[in-house]
């Protein structure tokens, strides 16, 4: 915008108007390229992040290789000074997954028995009460978890089945791990628990958003009230459900404090059920703290690029899916 | 086995299709005796007693929102599903009342049939299985039959020819006018015996619309019609009975010809003459 | 062979249960968490919670007067910062994605927005570390106020365009009908009407913002005492709630962890009170709209 024939136009402009109209024009002006400059610094920003981590994280990513570096198994900051991401990113596929599975179904339930069946004072405190679930701090319920899940999960569930495979399956107990309760397990269904609401919250918004007409007509042929649910209100509903799903799942693999409290933090594979591991944003969180070496940290830093390039793909995954699946084009999901 | 004992058991497996072996032979197919709906305070339709003549089609005119779709629609105990309606009186089924509390509207439903406003298809399911919905919610699976019926009932809603090479297309993929046919063929796939028609065709262009009225004078040999029309041409065009209704009241029924041409009350006769609504 | 309506009335009425059941399991650890966090951490809030900074672990080991005033203060500092930097920037970029449809960033600006807003806080902070504590050599509030407008800058911009364009177009044609320049009818005619939606959406913003320890672990990075200066609380390390209930947690020492509970008690109420306050004005603005 500084070419000289451009300036010309533009002053000229400015005094080819009158007196008020200058006002108007050079208000619109200022304000717009304001509200511009401000729009863009979001843009900025997040070319910014990827741009940075990945400039933080190119001593790493040269020492090892990119693939060398997500497929190295060996993360040991002591002695070795060998810097493998393949823990972490298993770790945080395997519980985001899981918790998934573990979420999706419960959550769906929540969502159908708001939309179809509550009555009408009761959907709100429903709705209220699971959205309240996501705004509580994740470090709230890794305390929670710390003192109370943990140690009940270990005394009642893990201890019990540790016990059980000693005697009855010794072959499971290598797979099983150390029950002391904080370990993959424990930050799974934690996990599992957090990220229910971004299902609920979803689906349940496209199944109030389904046409009466769909329904009645299902009523008229006959159909019970789950019947009318099954043959009618989900499947126009599925790209609000799967949208639900592949948000509850990029908050799941980006989660950190509560998985970083519980999971027990073991960097190396492998990983049990019962016993500790790791997760991306678990050992940035507890090595970053420590890390002196310039290596380390920049191999922190990778790990987060490849977090970030992960939650991207997430993101962009949904998006698509919400355009193609959705009855209505991903407009109203 | 007599009517009401039918209507409470589950269905028997002959009574698909109209090779219903339990059809009843009177004249009368269906009958409302004082029938009153009411929203909370509001009265949608009050005291009318109509007779629906078997294999006949009989019209329900009236302007807007003088509750002929109110009244159209506790035939099948579609009100049951708004908690503020209200349904006293009678709607008998061959002398069965459709509300007595020992009847499933389940059943009922099936029994009786509805096409709506707006056409719709469930967009998810193909051609095919949007016929056969019905069918398998009652656990019909077998491919033979599901194949024999979808195909009676396409011919039936006279689809059968436009679709018979694409039974695997999306439902949601056809035009406005077949895919109300389409809603007719899923209707008629589960073997009712009458078929409610709450304005079929006002969403409709011209031509659709002329192809589902001839398509009502064949029906009309399978299944016994009500159906609920704002224009009256219409009406006059595809009926064998005619009821007016105005402001919640039936104010006359009869024959259709005599009732567009020498109409006995005075508010029916000036609707026929366009003097309002 | 057919499914007999009993059947199919048996399956519904399953259904139904396994419905409701899903719904208990899912609503109980909530219940079961704020009991929890209430019961262990109601006896911490003492006076000298609210007064006292924390100090080494032999003051409360010992008993001496231990709590978490600079904490307290921390966060207020930090978070308001936040807010200062993250406001602008977040109403500016829904203005421009509300009243500026046209302009040719905007499809970038959306997605832009929608993928910081689906990245882990994690590495925002990460983001404001290399950004400032780097350059500044030393953990910051400000790097700590950074890293937290970042967090709520996608949502305040996300709820800001839905305001605005929930304002009906009449309300723009009726300013422009009077001889308002455009950018008067934005400021004064079109954000005025939707300000309880940008309030609702600052606040929820601000809420999430409050509640993150992640991106604060490194950038302002905690400390167990009150800073010395004024100073202190911008350029040198601070502590806020989240990230001190964490380091509590872990800690060794239970009474330690007691106070942990404490801190969470304030975090919850706060969440819990804008949670509501959020609901308010929402109604209130399909009530009076």
């Amino acid at each position: 915008m500084s070419s000289p024939a451009k300036n010309r136009s533009v002053t000229q402009e400015l005094f080819r108007k009158p007196p008020a109209m200058i006002y108007r024009w050079l208000g619109d002006r200022i304000f717009s390229t304001i509200t511009f400059i401000l729009g863009i610094s979001i843009i900025l920003i997040t070319l910014g992040m990827a741009w940075v981590l990945f400039d933080e994280a190119s001593p790493a990513f040269r020492e090892f290789g990119f693939f060398g570096f997500m497929t190295g198994t060996t993360w040991d900051p002591s002695v070795q000074m060998l810097f493998g991401a393949w823990p972490f990113i298993f770790g945080t596929i395997v519980t985001s997954v899981t918790a998934l599975g573990i979420a999706f179904f419960p959550a769906i339930a929540v969502a159908i028995y708001s939309a179809e069946y509550a009555p009408r004072w009761l959907a709100p405190i429903i709705d209220n009460l699971v959205n309240l679930i996501a705004a509580i701090p994740s470090v709230v319920i890794g305390i929670w978890g710390i003192f109370v899940l943990a140690p009940w999960l270990r005394d009642s569930v893990y201890m019990p089945l540790f016990l059980w495979a000693d005697v009855n399956a010794p072959g499971l107990l290598p797979l099983l791990g150390n029950p002391i309760g904080y370990g993959m397990a424990t930050a799974t269904i934690v996990l599992a628990l957090m990220i229910v609401p971004y299902t609920t919250a979803l689906a349940r918004d496209a199944l109030i958003a389904v046409p009466k007409e769909q329904r009645e007509a299902s009523w008229a042929l006959g159909a019970t009230r789950w019947e009318v649910i099954r043959m009618a209100s989900l499947p126009y509903a599925r790209g609000g459900i799967m949208a639900g799903a592949i948000l509850s799942f990029g908050r799941a693999i980006g989660e950190t404090m509560a998985v970083a409290m519980l999971i027990g933090n073991k960097n190396t594979l492998p990983f049990s059920v019962l016993g500790a591991g790791a997760t991306m944003p678990s050992v940035i969180i507890n090595e970053f703290r420590e890390a002196v070496e310039n290596l380390h940290l920049s191999s922190l830093m990778a790990i987060g690029f490849v977090l970030f390039l992960i939650a991207l793909t997430v993101n962009l995954i949904a998006a698509w899916i919400s355009r193609n699946y959705s009855i209505t084009g991903g407009s109203a999901v | 086995m007599n009517r009401s004992d039918e209507l409470m058991m589950d269905m028997n497996p002959d009574v698909i299709q109209g090779e219903n072996s339990v059809k009843g032979s009177s004249r009368i197919h269906m009958e409302t005796k004082d029938l009153t709906v009411k929203y909370g305070e509001v009265t949608g339709v009050k005291d009318v007693s109509l007779k629906v003549e078997r294999n006949r089609v009989t019209a329900l005119i009236g302007p807007s929102g003088c509750g002929k779709t109110t009244f159209l629609r506790a035939f099948n105990r579609m009100h049951d599903l708004t908690r503020v309606a209200r349904v006293t009186g009678q709607v008998l089924l061959d002398g069965v009342d459709v509300y007595h509390p020992d009847t499933n509207p389940v059943l009922i439903r099936r029994r009786i049939g509805m096409v709506f406003q707006k056409p719709t298809p469930f967009p998810t399911m193909s051609i095919y299985d949007n016929v056969v919905a019905g069918l398998k919610l009652v656990g019909i699976r077998k491919r033979q039959v599901l194949d024999e019926v979808c195909e009676k009932a396409l011919r039936q809603a006279a689809l059968f020819e436009e679709v018979k090479d694409r039974l695997k297309d999306a439902g949601g993929s056809l035009s406005g006018g077949q895919q109300q046919r389409l809603s007719i063929a899923r209707a008629l796939a589960v073997g009712p015996e009458v078929l409610l028609m709450d304005e079929p065709t006002s969403s409709l262009d011209p031509q659709s619309t002329s192809r589902i009225e001839e398509l009502i004078q064949t029906l009309k040999e399978d299944v016994s019609i009500v159906i609920v029309t704002h224009n009256m041409q219409q009406a006059a065009r595809v009926s064998d009975r005619t009821a007016f209704f105005y402001v919640g009241n039936m104010i006359e029924v009869g024959d259709t010809k005599s009732m567009f041409t020498n109409p006995k009350e005075k508010r029916t006769e000036d609707y026929i003459t366009g003097r309002f609504g | 062979m057919m499914t007999t309506l009993k059947q199919r009335r048996i399956r519904d009425r399953i259904m139904e249960g396994l419905l409701i059941l899903s719904t208990i399991v899912v609503l109980v650890p909530l219940v079961i968490i704020v009991f929890h966090v209430i019961v262990n951490g109601f006896g911490a809030l003492s006076w000298e919670f609210f007064t006292e900074e924390l100090g080494s672990p032999s003051r409360a080991m010992q008993g001496r007067p231990t709590g978490l005033v600079h904490t307290i203060i921390g966060t207020i500092v930090v978070d308001f910062m936040a807010l200062i930097l993250a406001v602008p920037v977040g109403i500016g970029a829904g203005v421009m994605l509300s009243e500026y449809p046209d302009h040719k960033m905007n499809p970038m600006l959306r997605v832009m927005n929608d993928t910081l807003n689906g990245m882990p806080a994690v590495l925002k902070g990460l983001l404001a570390f290399v950004l400032i504590v780097k350059p500044m050599g030393t953990f910051s509030g400000i790097s700590g106020a950074v890293a937290l407008a970042f967090v709520m800058l996608p949502i305040i911009a996300r709820t800001t365009e839905s305001a605005l364009m929930s304002i009906p177009w009449t309300i723009r044609e009726a300013g422009l009908a009077i001889g308002l320049p455009r950018w008067r009818v934005i400021l004064s005619t079109v954000m005025p009407a939707a300000k309880t939606g940008l309030v609702t959406g600052t606040l929820i913003a601000f809420a999430r913002a409050v509640g993150e320890a992640a991106p604060l672990l490194f950038t302002s990075f905690g400390n167990n005492y009150l800073p010395n200066s004024w100073t202190g609380w911008l350029f040198g390390p601070v502590d806020t709630l989240p990230q001190r209930l964490y380091s509590l947690a872990i800690s060794p020492y239970s009474e330690w962890h007691q106070m942990g509970w404490a801190a969470g008690i304030l975090l919850l109420g706060f969440v819990v009170f804008s949670f509501i306050v959020a609901r308010i004005l929402t109604r209130q603005k399909f009530s009076t709209s």
